[in-house]
């Protein structure tokens, strides 16, 4: 397109963040993905924010259906979505009033004029139309007849009005990527792969896109365009990848390294639901999926298939974590493998069912009737979803426990450029079975199923069919060894610290902690989950600024890193930033007696890498 | 699709033909022979031939002590099951009894097998994992009416619809015995219970007849006091592929005593227990009376004054209509209560169905590689 191209000024930035929002129908979410596409395409390091109405397609026009798809994008280090919105493009009026305080001060808004008209201005609640008055002053607005360009540029395809109003994304996606200059193939190959058999379709998807590219090349309204070099990244393959379909692939890794049959057992729930879509796919990889009729079947299910030698693991998020906390009990008592993945939304009750949260640590700890530890772990990037998945599966076949892993809604959707590992590199997972009867030494022949291994304290797995170890579990307290029934006021003590020994013991699995930052200074953030990028971002600005800062991010939070006190001892203050009222921060507090500070966020939304630079210079001063 | 299948139509699902066939009409089930409960392909390691191998009884008494009542109905069930075990030529490591939470649900103790002893009413949901994982195993849910027709009814009724390959055997005692006697979901109206002291509200489950409304292949009803007609029920309820509904009616002598006991004691029980057979005509009190349909209502016939048998309904387990009516033939006065095998149909069950499907999954995209998986998509290379 190089013959087209006019005189522009091109402003080299070090990254940027751009907002599509409009209507949930408006196509936003694909627009999204494509930039970030196109975005990989061009090297960049980038983190990306889709934020979804929870309704699938709420009334046109309205705030609440309003459905945005954030990217921040750069040549340098990218390790969140971005505090502040460089380009927000708003497809009408309710997308530039929900989104418009995400907007940096000087910000540019590319605005659909053709959608700001009355009735769209009331749904949206403004009085006056803002394009008229003095209200978006600070930033520069460009205006875009979008629906008319796109009308235009399709009349002479055969095409209904809404199939043609519908494709008015596309224009948009042309747009932004000559806006920052981003390559188009990606979208080119991915539209021809899509539309493929609707060859009409296709062209005219094919024509807007290039319309929107030349407008950005042809319209005075742009006077800059701007590039964002290439990152410097690990070298190696990459693919861009969401939590999602990183935390299923590493659950395929267990199943592949293990030799284990997986059974996921889940009931549709947002935002996990997504875990169940991606699995059911891979019925060729030793994974077996079974959509339940509740919560509790499902993960019923799964325990009924650990039983059976399968390994079973269920997928929920807050909800339905709770609906399953009797069987995690159970799988505890009968010293079960399995896995519970919850992708934890914004609570209590069904609460925000689409935005993210870290609210359901303290139950995912401690959620359960009587003494019933077990084991925790939490996902803190995409790609981190693989290996933490995988760690979760072959901890609790290694101990014979249920683990919980936690991910959250932001996690699960956001994608990241990911360096594709080798599987070789993973930690070997050895499953066993016993095959032969284990009596003590001089006894007659007999299967003791609670039996333990000294080093791990797991009892032995026996499968159904195996001859010889037929023997009965459940939920009644057991006698230790035998596995029998047992009232024993004594065994019952024992086995509650036997059972809470065996999860201490994890504690060997967990490698050194890595400190980002410095070493030992003025003030440690310790993290979990999604926030990491938040805080090694701010870690790295209140550096600049002179200040002696470190953090430690936890994937496993029960049991803890055998390190993390002595890493404590290493700073004079210690801050713990969480996306709920102060969970991780409580049981920091009382583990280590220190007064550790907090900051909690509970608004549905990641942090800004701003907000926790403020706390922590606030401390710090 | 056969025209009566009591489905709305479906798409054609991703299974090799053979299996994505419905089963034709139903046919009269195999006298004796093996249940085939397992895939093509998934064999069961070989067995010993009972009898003649010397398998008996004694070899499925697990060595826990019974913990029921004296007199409790369950010793009765257990001893039958007991009995029935060699003559299923099922290896005894092939054979699962999970159970959930209540007087019966401690069966699985009880049997010297594999066996869980779960949650109150989840026992359909993990005897459904277990089969989906493993449906080469031979699994027996044992529940109670508490169990699984209050807090576990959800279970329940979707273990019929997917016709799992499992027996459940449902004891009916109409209370909650365990927790010491409370009005249970098939208790009568009116019942005075520690709970209830001016007398229960709720209208009661009828058992079969929401095992039959939600879809079950296989339903029946057996008592604790007539062990050869149990043996026999069970004995059916096993070589049915798919899920098998048993409900028997068993006597709580210590918080419901005799709550069934016109039916199954020796002075009543010719006259108010009808015993369903199929093709044969419905006749009770000794042959002395018999059953024939008025238009769409039962009416009890003298075979010994104006009425012969050929005036009596012949049974047809394969008639779903006929089942669900018989089956409404619920404590009526004037009518005798049904027993036996109501219905009983041929349908894809659904743990070999899922193995189909994946069997049919590798056929057309052969083993896949985690390698393979990881590479698949947009990719791209940052060269050093
Ligand atoms: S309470 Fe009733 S059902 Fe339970 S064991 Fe005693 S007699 Fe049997």
């Amino acid at each position: 397109m190089s013959d087209t191209t006019r005189e522009k000024k091109i402003e080299v930035l070090s990254d940027a963040t751009i907002l599509f929002a409009g209507d949930s129908g408006d196509g936003m979410q694909l627009t999204g993905s494509q930039f970030t596409l196109a975005t990989a395409y061009a090297r960049n390091d980038l983190s990306t924010l889709p934020d979804f109405p929870a309704e699938i397609r709420a009334p046109a026009g309205t705030t609440y259906g309003v459905s945005g798809f954030q990217l921040h994008f750069g040549s340098v280090n990218i390790k969140t979505p971005g505090d502040e919105v460089d380009l927000l493009v708003a497809m009408n009026p309710a997308a530039l009033k929900v989104n418009l305080g995400r907007l940096n001060p000087e910000g540019t808004i590319i605005v659909n004029i053709d959608a700001f008209e009355k009735r769209n201005l009331d749904l949206a609640g403004y009085d006056a139309n803002p394009l008229d008055d003095d209200s978006l002053q600070a930033f520069r607005v460009i205006r875009v007849k979008l629906t008319t360009l796109t009308r235009e540029a399709l009349k002479d395809f055969d095409l209904g009005q809404k199939e043609v109003d519908r494709s008015k994304n596309m224009f948009a996606l042309g747009l932004a990527l000559w806006l920052y200059s981003r390559p188009v193939e990606p979208a080119h190959e991915w539209l021809e792969q899509k539309f493929g058999k609707k060859p009409e379709i296709l062209k005219a998807n094919l024509h807007l896109l290039s319309k929107g590219f030349h407008y950005g090349e042809t319209t005075e309204q742009f006077l800059v365009q701007y590039d964002v070099r290439p990152a410097k990244l690990p070298p190696g393959k990459y693919r861009a990848i969401r939590g999602v379909q990183a935390l299923a692939m590493g659950i395929v890794a267990a199943a592949e390294k293990s030799g284990l049959q997986i059974f996921y057992g889940s009931y549709p729930i947002t935002p996990a639901s997504d875990l169940l879509h991606e699995l059911s796919r891979y019925k060729n990889y030793n994974i077996t999926t079974f959509q339940a009729e509740d919560e509790i079947a499902a993960v019923g299910a799964a325990l009924g298939a650990s039983f059976g030698g399968t390994l079973g693991i269920t997928g929920t998020s807050g909800p339905g974590l709770a609906l399953k906390a009797e069987t995690m009990g159970l799988g505890l008592m009968t010293e079960l493998p399995m896995v519970v993945v919850n992708v934890q939304r914004g609570g209590p009750s069904t609460g925000l069912p689409t935005k993210t949260e870290q609210s359901d640590l303290l139950q995912a700890l401690y959620g359960r009737n009587g003494e019933a530890p077990l084991p925790v772990l939490a996902t803190s990037t995409p790609g981190d979803c693989f290996e933490t998945a995988y760690e979760a599966c072959r901890i609790a076949v290694k101990y014979m426990t249920p683990v919980i892993l936690l991910s959250d809604g932001y996690l699960a959707n956001s994608s990241e450029p990911w360096l594709i590992p080798d599987p070789d590199d993973l930690q070997p997972f050895n499953a066993e079975f016993i095959t032969k009867t284990n009596e003590l030494e001089g006894s007659e022949a007999a299967f003791l199923p609670y039996r333990r291994n000294e080093e791990t304290l797991a009892r032995p797995w026996a499968k159904p069919g195996t001859k010889g170890l037929e023997h009965r579990i459940g939920g009644l307290e057991k006698e230790d060894v035998t596995g029998n029934v047992s009232y024993d006021p004594e065994n019952h003590q024992h086995m509650t610290r036997i059972r809470a020994e065996k999860v201490a013991r994890v504690k060997a699995e967990i490698p050194p902690l890595t400190v980002y930052g410095d070493p030992k200074g003025q003030l440690l953030v310790v993290g979990w989950g999604s926030t990491r990028g938040s805080i090694e971002s701010a870690v790295d600005r209140v550096r600049k600024k002179g200040f002696t800062v470190g953090a430690v991010h936890l994937r496993h939070l029960n049991p803890m890193a055998p390190d993390l006190g002595s890493i404590l001892s290493s700073f004079d203050h210690g801050l713990v930033p969480e996306l709920n009222d102060g969970q991780l921060v409580r049981i920091l507090r009382s583990d280590f007696l220190l007064p550790l500070h907090s900051l909690c966020k509970t608004a549905g939304l990641p942090f800004k890498a701003s907000e926790i630079v403020a706390r922590i210079e606030e401390i710090l001063s | 699709m056969s025209e009566n299948n009591n489905q709305p139509k479906g798409k054609p699902v991703s299974l090799p033909p053979r299996a994505a066939k419905p089963a034709g009409p139903p046919k009269m089930p195999p006298s004796t022979g093996k249940k085939p409960s397992g895939p093509p392909g998934v064999t069961l390691p070989p067995g010993k031939k009972t009898a003649k191998s010397g398998v008996t009884r004694k070899d499925f008494v697990s060595d826990q002590d019974i913990r029921w009542c004296p007199g409790c109905g369950d010793y009765a069930i257990l001893a039958t099951v007991q009995r029935l075990m060699p003559e299923l030529n099922v290896p005894r490591e092939n054979t699962v009894f999970i159970s959930g939470i209540g007087c019966s649900s401690r069966f699985p103790y009880y049997m010297n097998t594999y066996g869980m002893h779960s949650i109150h009413g989840r026992a359909p949901a993990i005897a459904t994992g277990l089969k989906a994982s493993r449906p080469e195993l031979d699994v027996w849910i044992v529940t109670g009416d508490g169990d699984s027709l209050s807090i576990g009814g959800n279970h329940l009724i979707h273990l019929l619809r997917r016709n799992v390959n499992v027996q459940l055997l449902l004891f009916n005692n109409q209370i909650y015995g365990l927790t010491k006697g409370q009005y249970s979901p098939t208790s009568e109206i009116g019942k005075v219970t520690k709970s209830t002291p001016y007398g229960s509200l709720d209208h009661p489950f009828n058992p079969a007849s929401v095992a039959l409304g939600a879809d079950a292949t296989f339903v029946a009803r057996s008592m604790d006091r007539d062990p050869k007609h149990l043996k026999e029920v069970l004995k059916a309820s096993h070589t049915h592929v798919g899920a098998s509904f048993v409900e028997i009616y068993q006597n709580c002598n210590i918080f419901n005593d005799g709550a069934f006991f016109d039916f199954t004691e020796k002075e009543s029980k010719p006259r108010r227990a009808l015993l369903c057979e199929h093709g044969k005509p419905l006749t009770f009190d000794n042959d002395k009376k018999g059953l024939r349909l008025d238009g769409y209502r039962f009416e009890a016939i003298d075979l010994e004054g104006d009425w012969s048998i050929d005036d009596c309904l012949i049974y047809d387990e394969t008639n779903r209509g006929l089942a669900g009516a018989i089956t409404r033939i619920f404590f009526d006065e004037a009518l005798p209560q049904p027993f036996g095998i109501f219905y009983r149909e041929e349908r894809p069950n659904y743990d070999r169905q899922l193995h189909d499907q994946i069997d049919y999954v590798l056929s057309k995209r052969g083993e896949g590689s985690l390698a393979d998986l990881l590479h698949q998509g947009d990719t791209w290379v940052i060269e050093e």
